[in-house]
């Protein structure tokens, strides 16, 4: 109960911020909209719908690592988060409170995202289900990312690092804007190596229906968001104390 | 019966020590000021007894619950006004009452209660759902007392609690306060020395760490042959440098 009001603060926070609404809802729409009428133009298979949706779906996410990086940053900073510490809330309180509003947020963005690619043309099937029930796993990967870097950096830090080098990492390395094959050696290895193009693979498998194809990319997805989750999760409890 | 005892609590930041070796009690329903120039350890203290940073040595006791061996039990009895105004800003003063209140797990009723009670008491019924943001400074820090005072404390620790607020902001907050006394053990820090002379049952000087003295402003008069106590306050302070 105690959890759930703090959770229910921090999602208000979130969603009453019109700039994390444009990023966060308004940013992958836009880019859905733009790529299919270039598709439109210039037919490209990398922009076709039901290659690129899954790929902005998973991309869509680093903006929930923004979200959670600065809430968490902007209440350190502050001594709101101070004044909390000395309430009955717990340090399980705390991080739930941080992270489990986030899910759903990163399943509506998903859903707004195959609404969109539906209406663009995307076929209705059942495997459009099983893709939003897929992100909650890369949602895990992308909060942790937030909760980690909230924890240990300010939210001019946060800006810089979760706004704009985790989403062009994730833009890159993900193989949504290009074939990594294209470039391939070190940087498809390094790519391979990361969670982000696994993680896009991963849903592009799961709209074919290619469950078999899930695999070995959800063991990546699942593997880093549990270390990054475990990592964030010490940082945090290593800056309570320190505050 | 003592609400706070506190045995030779001492903090220790490397070569820095913040609070040394501090012993003092504190009796159930009184309002002690603690009072000191910058970097005394008053806030220290109160990080301490309100288990926000644990002790190098020595503990306290709030209403017999260790801070070390009990912070959960410590942390259901007190409340606290930092010194810096403390709300969520993105939320309307009524969710942040009620954040508290959900904090201390309140039920719906005794939540809607509390705030309705609260409100109307520091006035902030007229704002209750403006945004914290768009409050002045002084209404955001009625809000932050508010959200200390809501949860109904046996322990109540205001650091600074009129920084920032105006005459008649100040004179309302010292009536709520006197009107507080002798219900809920308060410990106030302030750099005001009239604020400490008018509203405290004793007062506890603070300097390097250590504490000088603790008595009623009269006694602290006394000692020091003063009819000021900003002037007694001056000379036990001095003292000590000498």
């Amino acid at each position: 109960m105690r959890m759930l009001t703090f959770a229910k603060r921090n999602t208000r926070e979130i969603l009453r911020d019109p700039i994390n609404l444009f990023f966060g809802l308004g940013f992958p729409l836009v880019l859905i909209l733009l790529l299919t009428a270039i598709q439109a133009n210039i037919p490209v298979k990398l922009f076709e719908i039901q290659h690129l949706t899954p790929g902005i779906t998973v991309f869509g996410l680093a903006f929930m690592s923004l979200f959670s990086a600065t809430i968490i940053a902007k209440d350190r900073a502050s001594a709101f988060l101070c004044r909390l510490y000395t309430t009955p809330l717990t340090p399980l309180d705390f991080i739930l409170g941080y992270t489990l509003p986030l899910i759903p947020i990163s399943a509506a963005q998903c859903v707004i995202c195959y609404l969109t690619a539906v209406v663009l043309g995307l076929e209705i099937t059942v495997n459009i289900i099983y893709a939003v029930l897929f992100i909650i796993p890369v949602s895990m990967l992308y909060i942790a990312l937030g909760l980690l870097c909230g924890s240990v950096l300010n939210d001019k830090q946060v800006g810089g690092v979760c706004g704009a080098l985790l989403t062009n990492l994730s833009a890159w390395l993900s193989g949504v804007w290009f074939d990594l094959d294209l470039v391939g050696g070190a940087f498809k290895r390094i790519a391979y190596a990361l969670p982000f193009v696994h993680a896009v693979e991963l849903q592009r498998a799961v709209l074919l229906g290619d469950f078999s194809g899930i695999f070995p990319h959800l063991w990546w997805v699942l593997g880093y968001a549990i270390v990054l989750l475990i990592l964030a999760v010490l940082l945090f409890l290593q800056q309570m104390k320190r505050q | 019966m003592d609400a706070i005892k506190i045995c030779g609590l001492t903090k220790k930041y490397k070569d820095i020590i913040a609070v040394d070796n501090l012993s003092l009690s504190v009796y159930e329903g009184e309002l002690l000021s603690l009072l000191g120039v910058n970097g005394a350890g008053k806030t220290t203290t109160i990080k301490m007894l309100s288990c926000l940073t644990q002790p190098t040595s020595g503990d306290a006791f709030l209403n017999g619950k260790s801070i070390i061996g009990d912070a959960a039990a410590v942390k259901s009895i007190i409340a606290v006004s930092p010194q810096e105004t403390a709300v969520a800003m993105g939320l309307t003063v009524y969710e942040n009452l009620d954040l508290i209140c959900g904090a201390y797990d309140f039920s719906k009723q005794k939540r809607n209660i509390k705030i309705k009670e609260i409100s109307e008491l520091l006035g902030l019924d007229t704002v209750l759902n403006k945004k914290a943001a768009k409050l002045s400074g002084g209404w955001q820090r009625r809000l932050s007392i508010a959200m200390a005072l809501i949860t109904e404390p046996q322990i109540l620790f205001l650091d600074e609690p009129t920084l920032g607020l105006d005459v008649i902001a100040r004179s309302d907050l010292w009536d709520l306060i006197r009107s507080l006394k002798g219900k809920v053990t308060i410990i106030l820090t302030t750099h005001y020395m009239e604020e400490a002379e008018a509203l405290s049952d004793r007062i506890a000087i603070m300097k390097n760490g250590k504490l000088i003295v603790c008595d009623t402003a009269e006694n602290i008069k006394k000692s020091a042959d003063t009819d000021s106590f900003e002037q007694a306050f001056i000379k036990f302070v001095r003292e000590v440098e000498k």
